[in-house]
């Protein structure tokens, strides 16, 4: 075994790296493989609610850095999924504790255990981030249909190819589209156009992210959500199927109908 | 556009159309970090260089950044009047 190191990043907080990495570490572990999810960011720790395995940290990433515990110790298993483990993030410690190289060594020591290392990565461009994406073999950058998210986006991207690391492949998170249908919301199409960067997923916004949260059990894990379904799709990308896009637009209204009837050219 | 559109007053100037041609002109900026004050700049120092060796129409310069996929380019169109007068 030798995994392939993602991670995910945006540049811009709030966008939904977060949450993107607890469901396609949870999907790919759903798929048979063995996934190990890292927190990157430190002081602003988060994962572990996320994915609902906030009460059984003992040891973080920066006491595995710092020699405190066996990087074993510090893994979380997740009883819910075969396969799936946390290492949470230090909360009372910042993005200095931890350097590029200390990630691309701990990286290198599970490579053989596992098919998937995910690094959730802090937002923002400075050591956190470069942190975060030090070990990447790809890299995926999370933007919503929005100018800020998208404009921090091409600035990551920018950044990541800097590194070598680039392009890397872009999740278009929370699409509405209703906004989208009446003009209101950039389409995903707008944003490969202004980015120029692949797409390996659009995720609908969806309130059944919000309740998942709220339950700390990734939506993945439960049946019945487009987002979950997205994610899902996402990680079968990743492990190199081909699945398409699913078709937003599909429940069209009963005007959006009556209006392609009238379609004309221009 | 759709005529449906249209007569629902679905234009050009939705948000979400405002929205993609705010990010292209700001995107075009900031990968090469060049303001709209430091372009003219640019456009002042390319007049007087290439002056030195032809006349040009200094009205008639256009000078723009644009990108394809991720490449950005400078492109410069100025109409030459003739041999410089020495």
């Amino acid at each position: 075994m030798s995994a392939t190191v993602i991670t995910i990043t945006s540049g811009k907080g709030g966008v939904g790296k977060t949450t993107a990495t607890a469901n396609l570490s949870a999907a790919l572990a759903a798929q048979g493989k063995k996934v190990v999810a890292i927190d990157a960011d430190i002081g602003l720790r988060n994962l572990d609610v996320v994915m609902g395995l906030e009460n059984r940290i003992v040891y973080d990433l920066v006491n595995v850095v710092e020699g405190t515990c066996r990087l074993r110790q510090a893994m979380i298993k997740d009883k819910r999924l075969d396969g799936l483990y946390l290492i949470p993030a230090a909360q009372t410690r910042d993005k200095t504790a931890i350097t590029p190289g200390d990630m691309i060594e701990l990286t290198n020591q599970m490579r053989d255990e596992f098919d998937f290392i995910l690094i959730d990565s802090p937002a923002g461009i400075e050591q956190g981030f470069k942190n975060a994406v030090a070990p990447a073999d790809r890299v995926l950058i999370v933007t919503t249909p929005e100018v800020s998210a998208v404009r921090d986006a091409d600035r990551i991207i920018g950044l990541i190819e800097a590194e070598e690391k680039g392009p890397g492949d872009l999740i278009v998170n929370r699409l509405r589209m209703d906004m989208v249908k009446r003009g209101d919301m950039l389409h995903t199409d707008d944003v490969i156009d202004v980015l120029a960067i692949n797409l390996i997923g659009v995720v609908p916004d969806d309130e059944s992210i919000i309740i998942s949260t709220n339950q700390g059990r990734p939506v993945v894990m439960q049946n019945g959500s487009t987002a979950g379904q997205a994610f899902k799709n996402i990680a079968m990308r990743l492990t190199g199927q081909d699945v398409p896009l699913i078709n937003f637009e599909e429940s069209d209204s009963f005007i959006t109908r009556l209006s392609k009837l009238f379609k004309v050219s221009g | 556009m759709n005529l449906f559109n249209r007569l629902l007053g679905r234009s050009e100037s939705r948000s979400g159309t405002v929205a993609k041609k705010r990010l292209q002109l700001v995107l075009v900026q900031d990968r090469v970090d060049l303001s709209p004050g430091r372009m003219d700049q640019l456009k002042d120092d390319l007049i007087q260089v290439i002056s030195k060796y032809v006349e040009i129409d200094k009205e008639g310069i256009d000078i723009a950044l644009t990108n394809t996929k991720r490449q950005s380019r400078l492109t410069a169109h100025i109409p030459v009047i003739g041999a410089r007068q020495k």
